[in-house]
């Protein structure tokens, strides 16, 4: 990603805030020359030839970074593109995204993740970094080549849309990935107990008539991965958890030394089943909306460092798609573009996270542990920068979205916090648009 | 509600309505009860006005019901039954409401085995929608006509214990009789083997019997649930033969029942399975009274949701888009 008629950027005036340095600057400057960082913290004298962005009132973090979300393409491009999602991604703050391989083709070997980079160059936005599937085609039946994914760029390796069912298989690959350092993600979900399930099962899914899945369809494994970690000392990565019992398993293997990470997603930290009420597929995604008592545990899980990570699951589908009975509707939402917002109106903004965890949970844990590039604003880092405005209010519009996506039960809602300006490998790559800028 | 009277713009449910929307559709049943008993059956309540019954899933049953009630009212019906046709060749359910919407129709009557396709439709569309029956959502009307039956031997439903027996969990009429049942004062068993009770359905403030005896015990009444066949095949109970041992509802079972009891069931019968012919049968049995309450209440219902309109078809164009009944 080198180009001639890179300018320096000066992010001038901005509050500037790090945890990966433990930084948080009332007022400060932040100076990007060759997409490297060059300077964080105390204001400094305006080189003569930096382009000045004003970042009064502003904060000014290191770049998101999403570990799981859907890109659909290869398979789906009339869902998402590389490119459309690459541009979803910078409008919400994210330079960079890792990208499930449940394509169609599955991302099962070296040539596949070779053209998600070469998309994602094409698209010149977000950083798209492949995660490699487990099984090939993903069918839980024999190991795809980790060495050789992982050579042509594959930065983890996950079955993410179902889970790997057999726990042998599951061992295999949490030893064979320690070869090469990389995290096995798991999509933690009991398909038997699972089964037809189109929602949490609970006194909601009773009302509705829906077929319920219980929490314990997640629980079970969980506690299966960790159990896994721990007699094979790979790392696993729990996808999306949902459930408080979850939280309990994850605490318990972290207090044991397990190599135990895990993620949570913007709507289950925001949204309960009751969002289901009146069959609305907005509101359909795999794992399900849980209870309220679920939400607050996994709210404190972020809080508490039980839950390493946020990561958005982005999952578009088609509008007709969505537009259907409830059982037959598929799972998931466009979460780029809502994931800051979400965290800031339900989290920040109630006190149960600051803003300099909200930055750790978006920006730099995602980046340590998946070991990529960025996630900080260290001298000599990668120049991938994310300002938002705080306290802004706007309200979510699909139509608006940069994703091809448009369902998100965030539809009409106020939120508040919006991303003002991205910056990947020291380029402006996404502004917001000015007509918006001052609503 | 824009008045506690009214039914709104369709009959989706029994869980949102109030017990005085209850009341009054029991009310206007009992006269329509009459006209069932009359030489010539049929008023002009609905001459002019088309009722489309579409069935995507089949039930002789509560089809045929609802066509007497429509026919007793006079109005133009016609029955799709959507197996084997465009629903079959892929067609959405989405592009069958905008079918709908373009022939103008007034009322459709809907048979889904999706939860919540009812209600899909009656936001989509501006006729009224009445649910006959949406996976195992609800069937409004077969708990309205389990109510009016009840009401009919028991003058009220207040404190009275009814029991619904059987497969719950995937059971749309026990949904619709416990809503039902308890909007109206009564109070509401249930019982059946736990794999087919729903986890949460404590949280419903229900009776919860393991052992039919025991139910038979405390009830006043029971309705017991068809158990589909395939729960068998799909796990749920070890056999047919171990659950009518267990939970069948048998003549014996019934003479240790304390005082009269009322059975009742929305059919089809498996007999010898959940109940007993000479129980089906026999002197406790309101299995036929259901019937034909069940086309007093389907009248009942259609005349209350044509009412809701304002003044039918011309009206109801200069009224604008009239979308989002309240019910
Ligand atoms: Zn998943
Ligand atoms: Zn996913």
């Amino acid at each position: 990603m080198s180009a001639p008629d890179r300018r320096p950027i000066l992010l001038a005036g901005g509050r500037v805030l790090d945890p990966s340095q433990q930084l948080d600057l009332a007022v400060g400057d932040v100076l990007l020359v060759d997409g490297k960082i060059q300077h964080a913290g105390e204001r400094i004298a305006r080189p003569d030839d930096a382009e000045i962005v004003d970042c009064a009132g502003l904060v000014v973090s290191p770049g998101f970074v999403d570990v799981h979300c859907h890109l659909r393409e290869p398979g789906r491009e009339d869902v998402e593109t590389i490119a459309t999602a690459a541009r979803a991604a910078v409008a919400g703050g994210f330079t960079a995204v890792c990208a499930m391989p449940n394509t169609d083709p599955v991302t099962d070997n070296q040539a596949a993740v070779g053209f998600i980079i070469s998309q994602a160059k094409r698209a010149a936005a977000a950083r798209v970094y492949p995660i490699g599937a487990i099984t090939l085609g993903q069918k839980g039946e024999a190991l795809a080549e980790f060495g050789e994914m992982v050579g042509a760029g594959a930065v983890a390796v996950s079955d993410d849309g179902k889970p790997v069912v057999s726990a042998q298989m599951m061992r295999t690959a949490l030893e064979y990935a320690r070869t090469f350092g990389i995290p096995v993600a798991d999509h933690c979900e009991d398909p038997t107990l699972a089964h037809g399930g189109a929602m949490n099962e609970g006194a909601m899914s009773m009302k509705l008539g829906l077929k319920g899945i219980p929490a314990e369809a997640e629980e079970i494994m969980a506690i299966r991965d960790i159990l896994l970690a721990r007699r094979t000392g790979g790392h696993v990565h729990l996808c999306h958890m949902s459930t408080k019992g979850s939280v309990e398993l994850i605490r318990w293997g972290k207090e044991r030394n397990i190599n135990v990470t895990a993620e949570v997603c913007p709507h289950h930290l925001s949204l309960t089943e009751d969002a289901v009420d009146g069959y609305d597929t907005n509101a359909k995604m795999n794992p399900p909306l849980r209870t309220p008592e679920d939400v607050e545990a996994l709210q404190q899980a972020v809080r508490d460092g039980t839950i390493d990570v946020v990561a958005t699951d982005h999952a578009p589908h088609h509008y007709d798609e969505k537009e259907r009975e409830f059982a037959d509707a598929p799972n998931g939402i466009v979460g780029l573009e809502t994931a800051l917002a979400v965290l800031v109106t339900w989290l920040v903004e109630p006190g149960i996270l600051t803003y300099a965890q909200l930055v750790d949970k978006m920006a730099c844990a995602p980046a340590r542990i998946f070991n990529l590039p960025g996630g900080t604003l260290r001298r000599g880092s990668v120049a991938d920068v994310t300002v938002f405005d705080p306290t802004r209010a706007w309200t979510v519009d699909p139509r608006g979205f940069h994703s091809k996506g448009r369902n998100s039960p965030y539809a009409g809602r106020t939120l508040r916090g919006r991303t003002v300006c991205t910056v990947v490998d020291g380029r402006v790559v996404y502004r917001e648009a000015a007509e918006a800028t001052r609503a | 509600m824009t008045g506690a009277t009214r039914l709104g713009k369709d009959l989706l449910a029994l869980e949102p309505l109030s017990p005085e929307q209850i009341r009054l559709i029991l009310d206007t049943a009992e006269p329509f009860r009459e006209i069932s008993e009359r030489a010539i059956k049929k008023v002009p309540t609905l001459r002019g006005q088309t009722v489309v019954n579409l069935f995507f899933e089949a039930s002789t049953r509560t089809r045929i019901s609802f066509e007497f009630a429509e026919k007793r009212m006079s109005a133009d019906t016609v029955s799709i039954a959507a197996s084997g046709s465009s629903v079959a060749k892929g067609e959405t359910l989405v592009d069958t409401a905008r079918n709908l919407e373009a022939m103008r129709i007034d009322m459709v009557v809907v048979r889904h085995g999706s939860s919540g396709a009812a209600q899909f439709l009656a936001e989509r569309i501006e006729s009224n929608v009445i649910n006959a029956g949406d996976g195992t959502h609800e069937h409004p009307t077969q708990g309205l006509l389990d109510l009016l039956t009840l009401r009919h031997r028991f003058g009220s439903l207040e404190g009275r214990r009814v029991c619904i027996v059987g497969d719950v969990l995937h059971s749309r009429v026990a949904r619709s009789n416990i809503w039902g049942l308890k909007k109206l004062g009564a109070q509401v068993g249930v019982c059946g083997p736990r794999s087919l009770l729903p986890n949460a359905i404590d949280e419903l403030g229900v009776e919860v019997f393991d052992r039919v005896e025991a139910a038979i015990e405390w009830a006043e009444a029971l309705n017991v649930l068809r158990l589909q066949l395939e729960r068998m095949q799909a796990g749920y109970i070890p056999s047919l033969r171990e659950y009518n041992r267990v939970f069948g509802v048998t003549r014996e079972r019934l003479e240790r029942a304390p005082g009269d009891m009322l059975i009742l069931h929305p059919g089809p019968m498996n007999r010898g399975v959940e109940i007993d012919s000479d129980v089906a049968d026999g002197p406790h049995s309101v299995i036929l009274d259901q019937v034909t309450n069940g086309v007093a209440v389907r009248m009942a219902v259609l005349y209350l949701l044509a009412g809701g309109r304002p003044e039918l078809a011309e009206a109801a164009k200069s009224a604008g888009k009239g979308r989002g009944g309240d019910a």
